[in-house]
This record gives structure tokens, C-alpha cells and sequence, in this order.
């Protein structure tokens, strides 16, 4: 039996999992999924035609090289050892380097430039928390082991199961999440802004400000939510897409991030993204480390600039600035626009992934890797920051990703 | 690799009592050595030959400093050097990774400790510092605020205190042992903060001055090549100067060396408000020579920078002052951190204070127990280690700054600064940043030349025995003429010309982590990582080095 293995699917990164042959115990249904046997890309390919990887590397430099200014985007799914050599690449070639986020919580980044975030680990759920909010966020089926490992069921230090914690979920519908709620608020689609604001005023004892309705909900219950946040020793705010990709955006999380702020005055509070892929924190730290910024970063004057709008990869694409990609461990033909989509056609394409995708399908070079936390081991960072190390439980002749992005390096800036 | 002979040379080592000697130096193998067939000759005809500089305490990897860049690309957008040969260099105060290993060889300086690593995130910090190129470097794991810490320190078992030391400073692949703010972190938890060493931590029977007396007992037990480092209670607030004296007692009442006190000057603040702080350096500075301990200077640098400690509530206190914006991080039941941006202004009474404080420690205490630091990023960026020295070796260069930049004349009141005659030699400089910074750290190899010790050496363009005006000194500093490290010339003239990898130290000592088994189990029923999978393998470190003891 192989123990503490580390389930590479959401940014739980549950590292409980005890596998015995290709039964893994512990996990979840999406965990599951990920471990299955899976289609995969059989060999490397050109156009569609079967090569050698040294073929297809050797058309992947040239593509990179003679390209004026390439787009790297994806890396959430990797480790942090191939998204540094993917860092150093963009950097040596002046292209663009952009990850996931960027269609996902960057609107979070921003929020942070502005206000800094209070945040803890997940630990402080598990250990501390004894109000729990989920707003715009639905980890029972998008991160379905948080509420028994983190922060609804766990018995932690202080808090000792459910029953010590009230549990509040705010969305826009009645969410599987929901029915885990001591208190359900239903509000209005949009209107966080508004919400977090009001709580504020609330909070910083403003209450002769708020109008009668706000988002959907009666004055009375704001002021009921106001005072639960209140009532906590130690509170904790989960937050997802259902408040970075509202009407508001960065400003709905600057809100919230604002509100944690004024709760810390009367009591703790901490706020914490559920954050997708089990890398995608890596894939914003690494680049932080090398060049100084999270994502949207442009190397076409030989140094880092950051213009989130600009240098972001579905932006940079309709506009019509990038003349090639490289896309690592993601599937922009399945999330982006079609506008950017349809840029992606037009350039050169390389993919390296395990899994064939739809980006498959557009891609002139496609470089097959192993799968990172089955056939391959490395760094990577959970929602909360905290580094696991990934496990190799399955061998494979698939080369990893960290060895296709060395020989590429190597290419490069020979 | 090759060899060089190091020319006519006028060579300080304080170790080996060279005080500007005309000398020749030979490297082979990335090693001094007595004398070797050269393959390259430096002529260092009328200049300084030392040893490379030691920073001893600089947040220089880890999940808060890459935090604090990703708050402030405000910062990071400052562009040192474009990618070519080597990697761009990017960053104001905040430095990426290459950016710091270039800074340091840039200035002469070869080795730099991190000093505050959570275990829980060491990956990450090993992750950074693998990053960072040319300089030695290591990690000093938090343990002022571990739940277990307290329990030990509780039960005052020094037994069980060293067998968890030992085990997590294995797990971290660290070097020593870091405290915080003992108990302070764990009170803010319930947002709170303690403001004595002897208060009782919220939830548990310790007091700090139990945490920190197990603590330092526990290292002189295993022998740890570096002792206690610690960030005292209560710091950066009026009255600071107070728990800072008592925590020297708690040293001297152990009787041998334990205690390194860190960036005292944010520790060393008198009076009871912000309206009448002042400088408690000149009663400190006498208690510090008088005792066994060592501390590093914290010198503030008139400007903004970002501040970033695991003294969580420190940085909320700091965040309600400032009104900026404010990271926070609690991390399971082990430490906590902060990040706040801050200008730092020559106007500001308090700010002055800060400024006039540093400087005090650095012309009053002993070289041999005071290590020249700015406790990067939160004092300053540590490129501004030259005009410190500058700063320390001439009065001139103070008048003229102090009239220059507008320092507040409450400086006159509330510090002894103007009336400090010293001017630092530069034997004592050399002391302060090479040989002083290396016995605390117990590196034994570094911060001399002997025959046997690392290669790294750092050549100014000056002559020791005929110091020129301070304007000389400070160019001097800021661009070596060489910098060597490892055997290899990697700085000509202040630039970068070859990039190597330098090593991690971490202390391996010996453990006997059964004696702690049942606490060690049950304290891992509130991680939300497996035992199995925290802490750091060797095997993950780019050039890790074990010193066992």
C-alpha cells in the first residue's frame, strides 16, 4: 500500500489518499475520476503524424524560436519545477507567460494589489473556525472533501465538529452546498458589491445607512448575517467564482476583503479563495519568485511587465499580439472565448499534456508527458499555499513535464 | 575549476588578526589554500582583500516574501537588469530571486540566512532559495509560537523540547531555532497579543520566558551551531527597550551563550507613547556587552519598503497605523505572519528615532557581538548595507545626511546619535559583517581566509590603510572589484560576469524523535497535512549540506 499519496485534481490537494493497486482509498468522485484510466495521447505527433520526441521537440523550439512573441499560458496542472523552466523560457524567448487564473481568480489578484487579503490556512477552518461562510462558492461539488477535511465536519483544536460551528452559505440559488447551512442566504445574481458593502456599514456601526432591501435581502436579515459574523471567536470566509466573475469583479473581492478587514477589529477573521487546480496557486507563486509577478506578464523588452487586460492570454490573442503558443497542462479550446479560440487556430500551437483535449485538435505540435501525482513527482501548492510534494505511484515511459521543458530550454537558449 | 592567486592584496581577516596586511591569497578547488600553481592572478595591488559578507538575518525566500511581491508590483516593476547572458533582475526593495543573488555578489556578500520559515511551508522556502543564484545560504524554522513548544515549555522538559527541536529543524531542512514573538502569535489567534515575558500565552500553562528559557536551553544541549534567534515580545512599540532587558536576563541567567537577538533596534524604544519614544540603545549597548548575547542591527533606511514578519499582530497594530494594505497569514498551530508596505520619513519624529536607534547599536556595541543588518525588507533593502558602513565609519557622512534629508531634530532629544564621536575602522566593519556574523552562525568555513576555509572573497577598490573621504568609501563598497565565490570570480568591477549555485546549510542533530512520539502523533490530528508529507528531503535541495552535530 502506498500512504499520504496527494490527489492532484482541486486545490484541496487532499494528501490522505492510501492507494492499494488502482483502488485509492479516500477519495472523492472527482478524485476518483482523476485516477481512473484515462484516454491518452499515445505518442508525439506533427500535424497530426506520429514523430519521435526528439522530433517533436526540435519543431517546438523552431516554432518558439522563430516566433516574435509566443504565448506560454496553462501550468496549474503541472509542478512547480516545470512552471519555472516554463518562467525562464518566456522570459528567454521576450514572450508572454500567463496561467489559469487569469479566466479564474484573478479578479482575486487584484483585489489583493489593492488591500493585501487576510488569510490563513486550512487548518484555521479545521481548528478555530466557529462561523464558516461559503459565499458564491459550492464546494460540495466543486471541491467535495472541504467541508469533512477543512472546515464544516472537521474536528480541529477549538472546534470540534458541526455542531460547534455555524455554517452560512450565500449564493444566488439553493446550492448542494446550501443544505450544509445553519443559515442559507439566497441574494439576487450581481449584487455582492452591494451586500458586502452594506454588511460594512453594518459592522462599522453604520446602520441607519442601509435601505429597507439590499440584493435580495430585507434589512433585518442583513442586519441578522451582520451580527452572526459578528458573534464569531474566530470567523472564516470562503469565497469562489460566484463573487470574482459577478458583476464587480476585483471589487466584489476588494469588498469582502474589506469587511474581513473591519471584522478583525472586533474579532478574527480570515478570507480564503477556493482556489480550482491543485497547482494553480503554484503556477501564480513560481513566476512571483522568478520575475516578480503572478500572471499577465510580457518579456518582449527583455524584462517582466505585468498588465493584467494586456498581457493576459484570451486579450493577448484577440488582439492578435501572439504569432504562436504553448500550452502546458490546460485546455484553452474548451474555456476561452471563441474569438481567442479562434487566433488559436490560426498560430502555431504546441501542446504538452497527458490527456488529450481540445486543444488536441488545433495543436501542431502535441508533446504527450506523464501524469504529475501518478506517473510523476514535484512541488506543489494547495488553495491555502501549503507545499505537498506529489507522489510518482505508477511507472511510465512517458517522459514528465520537467524533462520535455528542459530539453525545450536547452533548444532555446542554445 | 580553476585556481587563483589573489596579488598584493591588503588582506583584514579580524579572525586570524590581519589588520591590513599586504598579502598574497591562493584558491584552488573552491577552497584557501596555503599556496598552488596558478591558472589566473588578480592583480590587487592598493586594495582591500576580505572575506565574503555574511547577512545573517534577511527575509529572502518563503511564502511571506513572495506574498509581499505579489501585494506590491508597485515594487517589482523596478528593472536592475535585463535577461541576456543572465536572468532579468527585477524588483525596487522587494528583489525576485536572481535579483537577490546578484545583489548580494554585487555588494561583496556570499552567504544570507532567511530567518523565519513556517516547517509547514519550508518546500516552499527550499523551493526560493533554490532560486536564488550564487550565494550560500539557510533557514531558521519558527518554533516561538508551536503548539508543542508551549507544552514542553510548560512541563520546562528540556529532553523532549530538544528531541522536537531537533526533529523539526530536521523536517525543515533548517539551520536554528527562530522565535517570534512567543505566545504573541498564538494570542492573536484570539486577537489578542501578549505584552510580557511573563503572561500566560491564551490556552496553554507557558509564559514566553518559559518558551524562550526551554528554547535556549534545548540548543546549548544539542549543540547547535547557532543558538537561539530571537524577535522579542512586544516589539516596535514605545516601552520595547524594557522586554528586551529582560529578555538578556533570561540569558544571562543560563549563564553561556544562547541568545541572538535580532534587528534590536525595532526593540529598543523607550517611553510609554509614540509622543515621547525614545532610543534605549546607549542601556542596552552596556547590557549587551556585559552579557552573553549577540544581536543584529535592524537599521531603518529613510524610504518605503515592505514590511513582513510571522508577528502577526505586530503587522495588524502596524496595518490600523499605517492604513495601508495588510496581508495576514495564521498557519495551523505552528506561527502566523503579516505583510504591511511603509515609508519610512526623515521628518517623522518616530521614523528619525528609528534611524538615530540603529545607528546607535552599530557605533556603541562591541563589533565582536553586532552584526550589520536592516532586517530586510522590513528595515530596508540590504543594498543599502555599503551606505550603513559609510554611515558607521564616518561622522562627517552623518552630519551630512542628517542635515541633507531633514532627519527630525527630536533626535537630539530622545537618542545619544550627535553625540557619538566613534568612527567605525574598517577592521571593525570587517568584524560587523564577515567574522561576527559567522561565529554566531557557527560557520566555520566562512567569514575568513584561512587555509581551509570556502573560497568566497570579496576585493574593494580601495586601500584599508590610507581610507579615503566617505564618498569613496561608499563607491568603493557598492562596487567590488571582484567578488569571488566558491573559487569563482562571478563579480568584475560590480557586475555580474558568471553565475553559479551556492549551498544550503541545514543542522542535523541528533535526533530522538520516539521520546516525542505520542505528542508528535497527536498534534498531527490538527495538521491538515500528513505526517508523511511535511517537512522537506534533502534529496529535494538543488546542493543542500548537512552540519552535524
Amino acid at each position: 500500500m502506498i500512504k499520504d499519496v496527494v490527489c492532484t485534481f482541486c486545490g484541496n490537494a487532499c494528501d490522505d489518499i492510501e492507494f492499494e493497486g488502482d483502488y485509492g482509498r479516500n477519495l472523492c468522485p472527482v478524485g476518483e475520476a482523476k485516477f481512473a484510466r484515462k484516454e491518452r495521447i499515445k505518442t508525439p505527433m506533427i500535424n497530426g503524424k506520429e514523430v519521435s520526441y526528439d522530433e517533436a521537440i526540435e519543431k517546438a523550439a523552431e516554432i518558439l524560436k522563430s516566433s516574435k512573441r509566443p504565448l506560454l499560458y496553462g501550468w496549474s496542472s503541472t509542478v512547480n519545477e516545470a512552471i519555472r523552466l516554463g518562467v525562464i523560457i518566456a522570459e528567454k524567448l521576450g514572450g508572454i507567460y500567463d496561467q489559469c487564473s487569469s479566466v479564474c481568480h484573478a479578479p482575486t489578484t487584484l483585489a489583493m494589489i489593492e488591500q493585501g487579503i487576510v488569510g490563513g490556512t486550512l487548518g484555521q477552518a479545521k481548528n478555530r473556525a466557529d462561523v464558516v461562510v461559503f459565499w458564491g462558492c459550492n464546494p460540495v461539488e466543486a471541491h467535495p472533501r472541504h467541508p469533512t477535511r477543512y472546515s464544516v465536519m472537521a474536528r480541529g483544536f477549538l472546534t470540534r465538529g458541526r455542531s460547534d460551528r455555524r455554517v452560512i452559505v450565500v449564493d444566488v440559488r439553493k446550492t448542494p452546498t446550501a443544505y450544509l447551512a445553519t443559515d442559507f442566504y439566497m441574494i439576487k445574481p450581481n449584487s455582492d458589491f452591494a451586500i458586502f458593502t452594506a454588511l460594512r456599514s453594518i459592522v462599522n456601526g453604520h446602520e441607519e445607512a442601509v435601505p429597507d432591501r439590499v440584493g435580495g435581502l430585507k434589512k433585518e436579515e442583513l442586519i441578522e448575517l451582520a451580527k452572526t459574523l459578528e458573534s464569531a471567536k474566530y470567523g472564516l470566509v470562503f469565497f469562489g467564482l460566484g463573487v470574482t466573475h459577478t458583476r464587480g469583479h476585483e471589487r466584489n473581492v476588494e469588498a469582502v476583503i474589506k469587511l474581513v478587514q473591519d471584522l478583525n477589529k472586533k474579532t478574527r477573521y480570515i478570507l480564503q479563495p477556493m482556489r480550482g487546480h491543485f497547482n494553480v496557486v503554484g503556477s501564480g507563486e513560481v513566476p512571483a519568485w522568478e520575475v516578480g509577478f503572478e500572471y499577465a506578464i510580457d518579456f518582449s523588452r527583455g524584462y517582466a511587465r505585468f498588465s493584467p487586460g494586456e498581457f493576459t492570454a484570451v486579450e493577448a490573442l484577440i488582439r492578435g499580439d501572439c504569432d504562436a503558443a504553448m500550452i502546458v497542462a490546460s485546455d484553452p479550446v474548451a474555456h476561452f472565448p471563441k474569438k481567442a479560440v479562434e487566433r488559436l487556430k490560426k498560430i502555431p500551437v504546441i501542446q504538452i499534456d497527458p490527456h488529450p483535449n481540445l486543444t488536441t485538435k488545433i495543436a501542431d505540435v502535441v508533446i504527450p508527458t506523464a501524469i504529475v501525482g501518478i506517473e510523476a513527482e514535484g512541488t506543489i501548492y494547495r488553495m491555502d499555499g501549503v507545499p505537498l510534494r506529489v507522489k510518482k505511484i505508477k511507472d511510465t515511459n512517458y517522459p514528465t513535464d520537467v524533462e520535455i521543458m528542459e530539453k525545450l530550454l536547452e533548444k532555446i537558449v542554445r | 575549476m580553476t585556481s587563483i592567486l589573489i596579488k598584493n592584496g591588503i588582506v583584514v581577516d579580524p579572525e586570524q588578526n590581519i589588520n591590513g596586511e599586504k598579502m598574497d591569497i591562493y584558491i584552488k578547488d573552491g577552497k584557501i589554500v596555503d599556496e598552488c600553481k596558478a591558472d589566473k592572478v588578480i592583480d590587487a595591488n592598493g586594495m582591500t582583500v576580505v572575506a565574503g559578507g555574511i547577512d545573517i538575518h534577511a527575509h529572502i525566500a518563503g511564502p511571506k516574501v513572495n506574498a509581499g511581491r505579489a501585494m506590491r508590483p508597485e515594487d517589482m516593476k523596478h528593472v536592475r537588469m535585463k535577461s541576456g547572458k543572465f536572468r532579468c533582475a527585477m524588483g525596487g526593495v522587494l528583489l525576485t530571486c536572481p535579483s537577490i543573488g546578484y545583489e548580494y555578489a554585487r555588494m561583496g556578500y556570499t552567504t544570507a540566512i532567511e530567518p523565519a520559515t513556517p516547517t509547514l511551508y519550508a518546500i516552499h522556502t527550499h523551493e526560493e532559495l533554490d532560486s536564488i543564484p550564487i550565494i550560500d545560504k539557510a533557514a531558521l524554522p519558527l518554533f516561538g509560537n508551536w503548539h508543542l513548544t508551549f507544552k514542553f515549555a510548560a512541563e520546562k522538559d528540556v529532553e523532549k523540547m530538544k528531541s522536537f527541536v531537533a526533529w523539526a529543524i530536521e523536517r525543515a531542512k533548517g539551520y536554528g531555532i527562530k522565535v517570534v514573538n512567543p505566545g504573541g502569535v498564538e494570542a492573536w489567534m484570539y486577537g489578542k497579543n501578549v505584552h510580557s515575558l511573563n503572561e500566560c500565552i491564551p490556552g496553554f500553562e507557558a509564559t514566553p520566558a518559559e518558551v524562550l528559557t526551554t528554547l535556549m536551553k534545548a540548543s546549548i544541549e544539542l549543540n547547535l551551531p547557532h543558538k537561539v534567534h530571537v524577535h522579542c515580545n512586544n516589539l516596535g512599540v514605545p516601552g520595547s527597550a524594557e522586554t528586551t532587558a529582560e529578555t538578556i536576563e533570561l540569558a544571562k541567567k543560563i549563564g553561556e551563550y544562547c541568545l541572538h537577538i535580532t534587528h534590536i533596534q525595532f526593540n529598543s524604544y523607550t517611553g510609554d507613547t509614540w509622543k515621547n519614544m525614545g532610543s534605549g540603545a546607549e542601556e542596552l549597548a552596556k547590557l549587551i556587552n556585559d552579557n552573553p548575547v549577540t544581536v543584529d542591527m535592524g537599521q531603518v533606511i529613510f524610504g518605503h519598503t515592505t514590511t513582513m514578519t510571522a508577528d502577526g499582530p505586530f503587522e495588524f497594530a502596524l496595518f490600523k497605523l499605517a492604513k495601508s494594505k495588510w496581508i495576514n497569514k495564521d498557519v495551523e498551530i505552528e506561527t502566523g505572519g503579516g505583510i504591511v508596505p511603509i515609508t519610512y520619513r526623515a521628518k517623522s519624529a518616530v521614523n528619525a528615532v528609528q534611524w538615530a536607534t540603529g545607528l546607535e547599536f552599530g557605533l556603541l556595541v562591541d563589533p565582536d557581538k553586532i552584526v550589520i543588518s536592516t532586517d530586510f525588507p522590513n528595515g530596508g533593502p540590504f543594498t543599502s548595507y555599503p551606505y550603513i558602513i559609510t554611515l558607521l565609519m564616518s561622522k562627517k557622512f552623518r552630519e551630512k545626511e542628517i542635515e541633507e534629508k531633514g532627519v527630525n531634530n527630536y533626535i537630539e532629544k530622545a537618542t545619544s546619535l550627535l553625540s557619538i564621536e566613534t568612527e567605525r575602522t574598517f577592521y571593525d566593519i570587517v568584524k560587523m559583517t564577515r567574522t561576527t556574523p559567522a561565529r554566531i552562525l557557527g560557520l566555520k568555513n566562512k567569514g575568513n581566509l584561512k587555509v581551509g576555509a570556502d573560497a568566497d572573497v570579496a576585493i574593494y577598490p580601495f586601500n584599508c590603510n590610507d581610507m579615503p573621504d566617505y564618498e569613496r568609501i561608499l563607491k568603493a563598497l557598492e562596487n567590488p572589484a571582484y567578488t569571488i565565490k566558491d573559487g569563482e570570480i562571478v563579480v568584475k568591477d560590480g557586475e555580474i560576469v558568471s553565475e553559479n549555485w551556492g549551498k544550503t546549510f541545514w543542522v542535523k542533530a541528533k535526533e530522538q524523535s520516539e521520546v516525542i512520539e505520542e505528542e508528535l502523533e497527536s498534534v498531527f490530528k490538527y495538521y491538515t497535512v500528513s505526517r508523511g508529507n511535511y517537512g522537506v528531503r534533502e534529496e529535494w535541495i538543488r546542493r543542500a549540506e548537512a552540519i552535524r552535530v
